[in-house]
């Protein structure tokens, strides 16, 4: 749960509300952008960016080489499929 | 548990290793006894065990497990809470999967929604506002728990749902603080801690500044840690400079994540929804001052525990468990009487065994560091 899981910002779904799809390993879902929108990175310039999501927010931008690095380690420790799973499930009875 | 041979750069864990051995000889203390090095987090806990670092470390060194895993510091009345909220009619209450099978005094969360109680995993509190949208006739409540790296997504959820004027979801706030809980752990008479691994994640959100007072105060080292086993060998390497050294400093290793001042928008999400609680309880280590939040009064509609009534009973951890004891490492896991036998991550008495991030659950799958040590060397 606190490791969170790395991804890459596809495009604005909700502006108002800053919300993006984010692509983690292939599963698209919509992730809240605020920690990392401020004046200096607007919501558009997030477009591309790698980000460690956690628990639906993206919670600091990272370099593609970090995130695939933290890809490997949560994939041995067994979490990046235990989150996937519970990104896919989510909301499900 | 993996060897050297088999990490991503075998040539840098090994130098760092040796590193490592070299130090503790210049270390007046470890002729005695052992350095004693607490990771605070969870995820390390887990990182350490995964890939067998303990074992790799000298016998000089120890690694203390801390309170770093929100699920196994719960305690039972606030389990028992969620499961009298779950069973209120009309009511979807939803949390993040760690948390469905933490022991109750009666049942945790997995057995009441066995038992009839709309108790719904989800990923994200979004999802659970997303939830309170489609279902207006009921009553979406979230399990808000988790150190600093949480509290963010869930205040941002609190204030999206205000500003959306969604009324039936509602925050049942567990959060808890990481300042005062080390503070307690450094000012316990039962504690010998040399330096700290600080976390990664919360660090993110706090930064470096809040950890000043332990190196000014207390005059412990503490390195914020990234996850990878390098990142752990070398945070531990750097711990051991500084008490070679002489120095007490707060160290950033993991600093391609975690700026030295956090994140401001976190933070001030944080800080408009949340205050602190007078104290806070936790599973084995009681209660300590100010080491929780709640929600300031200008969101009493979206707070659960104001907006229904709570039993917020205190229930006294079973006898037979020893959670405490070992949070504190004062025993090791398999040194609890229950360990393995009455308790297995199956069967889970105490929390400990229920997370991979708990110390017990570890020590269950991955087995005892210094006896595979042993094992190793014969
Ligand atoms: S074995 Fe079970 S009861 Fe004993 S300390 Fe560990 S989690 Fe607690």
């Amino acid at each position: 749960m606190c490791l969170g899981i790395p991804g890459q910002v596809v495009e604005i779904s909700d502006a108002t509300r800053k919300l993006a799809m984010v692509d983690v390993s292939g599963i698209k879902r919509e992730v809240n952008l605020a920690c990392i929108v401020n004046e200096d990175h607007t919501l558009d310039e997030c477009i591309g960016d790698w980000v460690l999501v956690h628990v639906g927010f993206a919670m600091s931008r990272i370099d593609e080489k970090e995130a695939a690095l933290t890809m490997e380690v949560l994939r041995e420790l067994g979490e990046a499929q235990e989150e996937i799973e519970a990104m896919r499930l989510s909301g499900q009875r | 548990m993996k060897y050297v041979d088999e990490f991503r750069d075998p040539e840098k864990a090994r130098s760092l290793l040796k590193e490592i051995n070299r130090l503790v000889t210049e270390i007046d203390t470890c002729k005695d006894r052992p350095i004693y090095i607490m990771e605070v987090c969870g995820g390390h806990t887990h990182s350490i065990f995964r890939y067998g670092i303990e074992g790799m470390l000298p016998k000089e060194i120890e690694l203390i497990h801390g309170p770093g895993c929100p699920v196994c510091v719960l305690p039972m009345g606030r389990v028992d809470d969620c499961v009298a909220l779950a069973e209120m009619p009309g009511t979807i209450f939803t949390t993040f999967g760690d948390a469905m099978r933490v022991p109750g005094s009666k049942k945790s969360l997995l057995q009441a929604k066995a038992d009839g109680a709309d108790v719904r995993m989800v990923y994200s509190p979004l999802d659970a506002l997303q939830l309170a949208k489609e279902n207006p006739d009921k009553e979406v409540v979230f399990f808000g728990l988790g150190f600093e790296t949480t509290m963010p997504s869930t205040a941002f959820t609190v204030l999206q749902a205000k500003k959306d004027g969604i009324n039936n979801f509602s925050l049942f706030c567990n959060h808890i603080t990481i300042i005062p809980t080390v503070k307690a752990i450094l000012d316990s008479p039962d504690m010998q801690i040399d330096g700290f691994l600080g976390p990664g994640h919360v660090s993110m959100v706090i930064g470096t500044r809040p950890y000043e007072f332990i190196a000014s105060h207390y005059k412990r080292p503490l390195v914020v840690a990234g996850f990878e086993p390098l990142d752990v060998l070398h945070s531990v390497w750097m711990v051991l400079m500084q008490i070679v050294e002489g120095r007490a400093e707060i160290e950033n290793q993991y600093a391609r994540i975690v700026p030295d001042e956090g994140n401001d928008e976190a933070l001030a999400a944080v800080a408009e929804v949340f205050e602190l609680r007078e104290f806070f309880e936790w599973r084995g280590l009681g209660s300590i001052d100010h080491s929780g939040v709640r929600m300031r009064k200008e969101f009493v509609a979206f707070d659960a525990e104001r907006k229904f009534t709570v039993p917020d009973i205190k229930i006294a951890d079973p006898k037979s468990c020893q959670c405490g004891e070992v949070l504190k490492g004062v025993i090791k896991p398999f040194d609890c009487k229950v360990f393995g036998k009455a308790c297995t991550p199956e069967t889970p008495l105490g929390a400990l065994m229920v997370s991979s991030e708990g110390a017990c659950a570890a020590y269950y799958q991955y087995g005892d560091p210094a006896r595979m040590r042993e094992l190793e060397k014969a």
